[in-house]
């Protein structure tokens, strides 16, 4: 079946607003009478739950946490990025769309990061309204810093906890809706999965996570919020919490999933300690802006890190990339760690990690300065290891953090199933096969805020007069498929937690999908997940019972979609054999080790059909760039 | 390093609770206080029984879900810091630990360390917002603010709605939490227009919930683990009086 991305025609800065006329509108008095199924609530669908409210659509809106304020887009520290030039340097809605072409590696839409691009000034207008405590400079504007490689400064932060801060605007936003009666919230609530009648999206089936109660809802539309899927990998710097379940549900109901392989490894994450492990905790890469990485030149140096003298250390960033030196992109500062460390000059009781250190900077601007920037990260780490960042150099390591691939969308953010729509992170659409920083806020506004809120109208007025209840035999059938699986999973009582399977699947992807793969090992991995997968569905403990609050059961169903999702990883991986953004396949790199792009062969996003009988079936979407040109990315 | 843990299990809201005790025998102290009960948890479940239920999340101190009374101390015994971002190395080989859930009569507990914190939500819900449907802000550096105000809005907008304040609260009261929210959108310009109104409607929600009255413990300042400072609750406590006496507020 061929993908039909929806591209609207005309010039690149006019391709929105031209198709924003062209959308049709639904009448103000009957937009009460939609009913849209928000599934997830963090910065994506609570603030497209809150917009859609406020238009006056009424609003169901799902989450797993005990709260909507509670969502992983909390944990977001750097800031947010939005081509304002209020600094005067140079910035400009074309510059951001073209920096995040370039650093999405050429495998985005042109089309729709523009789009991204456009509504980024919005953004900051709407959460500066909102009362969202952004830092400012002394005079009462907004202040900006550089981020992750940008060449000017157009990131706007609330100290490092700009998700925070962002979040909870949006959480007061919807807050307001449900105070209002708009929007009936429904926390912890998880979806199992999606219910299509006629080859539409008609609603969902979920499950109560205190009284195990599974029930249907019934919509005129279905959006999906739902966030990554790094836990895959069960190390990565997600809330533990978060899982693929709502979108491979989706999935396999027959919306494509894109670009699966394309996962952001961030470079400054806390290194693992112990096989207790339970996740991995990220500091935000705005450390790099005044941080300079290190590792000693001797390999298996174990002098402290300040008794090693200058001579002796080996700035690797600055020696390799003169002119972006610490600020590479994500993929270029996590790949040289890995490299380092696997030549042996990684630093830390397990020889993985690597110096990020502020004596220069703190020499330079003075402790107070930093303190004034970093805060709240140098506590954070001192916390989790014991070790005060002041005085001796932060160890980091690189961990998984960031899922660029998610369900197929079109331009209007509506996935292969009609009326079933994915946005934020939960989605592929705007960051290619790298992701810059502060770019991931950004989405999930613009999508929340100002994109779907426009786009699901013109598919709703098409479809006035057309109401489904629960009544329907489609919500009982696929509520028995629920709990037969539910039941089927307590049935087991084999003999291993669903966490040992998770960290041993975890394990195998971070090993053979991870930083690098190769044929061999994506083969290797995809056999080790098949055997994995039927023994955990022939010996996994589950305890306890259906009815009440059961997180083992949470868990199981979730790990047991994990599996799936990570064959289709490594299927994505083997087939594109090329190199790009977080993609690295040992087979395709430059003679100096950096990552060889084939825009010949692979300038397209690989969009994945559910085969329920064998290998998955890709559908290709190919790439056009009418105004970036492609060139190798170089950092040097 | 090897511990006993004496943990609240609770199978539901309407059912009676105890003590159980627990062995810990093999903690590193480079473990988070929620990796130690995962071990502890592992063990349970290899063994057949059902696991302690406790509410966590990002793991990073941020999203507010942890909720653990530590041996009677909200988030236990480091000051500043979440249950998560707690570590093993502040507790000692052969300590003994109680793990409660938040006492509160606001909070119910659902199961074992897991309690309802919905009143939370309600209280935002009854006014801590800004009324701006999306679409018509004006341009963000339109309205500046003075950078003194917005550092200290940050200061009370830094709160994670975890409930350690009322936890800790001999009393169960809610007026860190509902004052860090008034002061947070009262301190910044664009919430000047629903100001007198919000902290009227806020602490009606706070009272008509099962929170108790202030009498001025510190206890919530003292384990907070933002550090949120109790002179919010004095700017509150004015910003009501004079809503109250001047203005139209209802």
């Amino acid at each position: 079946m061929p993908l039909n991305a929806k591209i609207p025609s005309g010039p690149i800065e006019q391709k929105w607003d031209r198709h924003r006329f062209d959308l049709k509108l639904v009448n103000p008095a009957n937009k009460r009478k939609f009913d849209i199924i928000m599934v997830g609530t963090g910065l994506a669908g609570g603030s497209a739950a809150a917009t859609l409210a406020e238009l006056g659509y009424n609003v169901k809106a799902f989450c797993f946490q005990d709260s909507p304020r509670r969502a992983h887009s909390i944990a977001a520290q750097g800031g947010i990025n939005a081509a304002k030039n209020y600094q005067n340097d140079g910035d400009s809605i074309y510059r951001l769309f073209y920096d995040t072409v370039k650093g999405g590696d050429y495998r985005s839409r042109e089309a729709n990061v523009h789009r991204l691009a456009q509504v980024s000034v919005n953004i900051i207008d709407q959460c500066a309204a909102q009362g969202v405590p952004f830092a400012r400079e002394y005079g009462g504007t907004l202040d900006n810093r550089s981020f992750g490689g940008a060449q000017v400064s157009r990131t706007f932060y609330a100290r490092g906890q700009t998700g925070q801060q962002l979040l909870l605007g949006a959480y007061q936003a919807l807050e307001r809706q449900i105070g209002a009666g708009k929007v009936t919230m429904y926390p912890r609530t998880e979806m199992l999965d999606v219910v299509l009648i006629d080859g539409r999206a008609r609603g969902i089936v979920t499950r109560d996570l205190i009284t195990g109660e599974v029930s249907s809802h019934a919509a005129d539309a279905v959006v999906l919020a739902t966030g990554g899927y790094s836990n895959v990998f069960f190390l990565s710097t997600n809330a533990k919490n978060c899982n693929v379940t709502a979108i491979w549900r989706a999935h396999r109901r027959g919306a494509h999933f894109a670009n699966p392989c394309f996962t952001q490894i961030h470079p400054t994450c806390i290194p693992v300690s112990g096989d207790y492990q339970s996740k991995l905790t990220l500091m935000s890469e705005s450390l790099r802006n005044d941080g300079r990485i290190w590792v000693p030149k001797t390999k298996g140096d174990e002098r402290p890190a300040n008794q090693i003298p200058e001579a002796e250390r080996d700035y690797y960033l600055e020696r390799k990339y003169p002119s972006f030196g610490n600020l590479v992109p994500r993929d270029v500062a996590s790949r040289n760690a890995k490299e380092v460390c696997d030549e042996g000059q990684g630093v830390g009781p397990s020889g993985l990690g690597v110096y990020l250190d502020f004596a220069e900077a703190i020499g330079r601007l003075g402790k107070e300065a930093i303190s004034e920037r970093y805060g709240n990260l140098f506590e954070m780490y001192e916390k989790i290891t014991g070790e005060d960042p002041y005085e001796v150099p932060m160890r980091i390591y690189p961990a998984l953090h960031y899922t660029m691939g998610g369900l197929w969308v079109d331009y209007n953010l509506m996935t292969s199933v009609e009326g079933l729509y994915a946005i934020g992170e939960a989605n592929f659409s705007d960051h290619g096969a790298n992701r810059l920083g502060a770019s991931a806020l950004m989405q999930g506004l613009a999508d929340g805020y100002f994109v779907l809120p426009y786009t699901i109208g013109d598919y709703l007025s098409k479809h006035m007069d057309e109401k489904v209840t629960t009544d329907h035999p489609a919500f009982a059938a696929t509520e028995a498929e629920v709990r037969d699986r539910t039941e089927k999973l307590l049935a087991i009582d084999g003999s291993r937690t669903v966490d040992s399977f998770h960290r041993e699947l975890g394990k195998l992807m971070w090993d053979h999908c991870g930083m690098n793969r190769n044929d061999a090992g994506l083969r290797l991995a995809l056999e080790k997940i098949s055997a994995l997968e039927e023994e955990f569905w022939r010996d996994v403990k589950v305890v306890g019972s259906s009815d009440t609050v059961n997180q083992s059961l949470e868990k199981a169903g979730r790990v047991a979609d994990f599996f799936e999702l990570a064959k289709l990883m490594c299927y994505d991986a083997l087939e594109r054999t090329e190199s790009c953004g977080g993609h690295f396949r040992e087979e395709s790199q430059t003679p100096e080790g950096e990552a060889l792009r084939n825009d010949e062969d692979f300038s397209y996003v690989s969009a994945w059909g559910y085969n329920p009988d064998g290998a998955p079936q890709l559908t290709k979407e190919d790439l056009e760039f009418e105004y970036v040109k492609l060139t190798q990315r170089s950092y040097k | 390093m090897k511990l006993t843990l004496n943990v609240w299990r609770q199978a539901g809201p309407d059912a009676e609770g105890r003590m159980q005790r627990y062995e810990a025998p093999d903690v590193s102290p480079e473990m988070s206080f929620l990796e130690m009960l995962d071990v502890v948890n592992q063990r349970l479940e290899e063994n057949g029984e059902e696991p302690i239920v406790f509410d966590h999340d990002c793991r990073e101190g941020i999203c507010g879900a942890c909720s653990l009374m530590i041996d009677g101390v909200a988030h236990g015994p480091q000051a500043a810091t979440t249950a998560c971002q707690l570590h093993m190395r502040h507790f000692k080989d052969g300590d003994e630990i109680t793990i409660e859930p938040w006492r509160a009569a606001a909070f119910p507990v659902l199961k074992d360390l897991m309690v309802d914190r919905s009143a939370f939500d309600r209280i935002i819900q009854s006014g801590g917002y800004i009324s701006i449907n999306t679409g018509s802000a004006p341009d963000a550096n339109e309205v500046l603010v003075p950078k003194v105000d917005a550092d200290q809005a940050f200061e009370a907008a830094a709160c994670i709605g975890c409930g350690a304040c009322v936890a800790q609260c001999p009393n169960g009261a809610a007026q860190l939490f509902t004052s860090a929210k008034v002061s947070h959108l009262g301190l910044v310009p664009q919430g000047q227009p629903e100001r007198d109104q919000r902290v009227v409607s806020m602490v009606a929600q706070m009272e008509a919930e099962a929170f108790g009255s202030c009498t001025n413990h510190r206890e919530c300042e003292a384990v907070c683990p933002k550090e949120i400072s109790i002179d919010f609750i004095a700017r509150m406590n004015r910003d009501y009086l004079k809503a109250r006496i001047m203005s139209r507020a209802k």
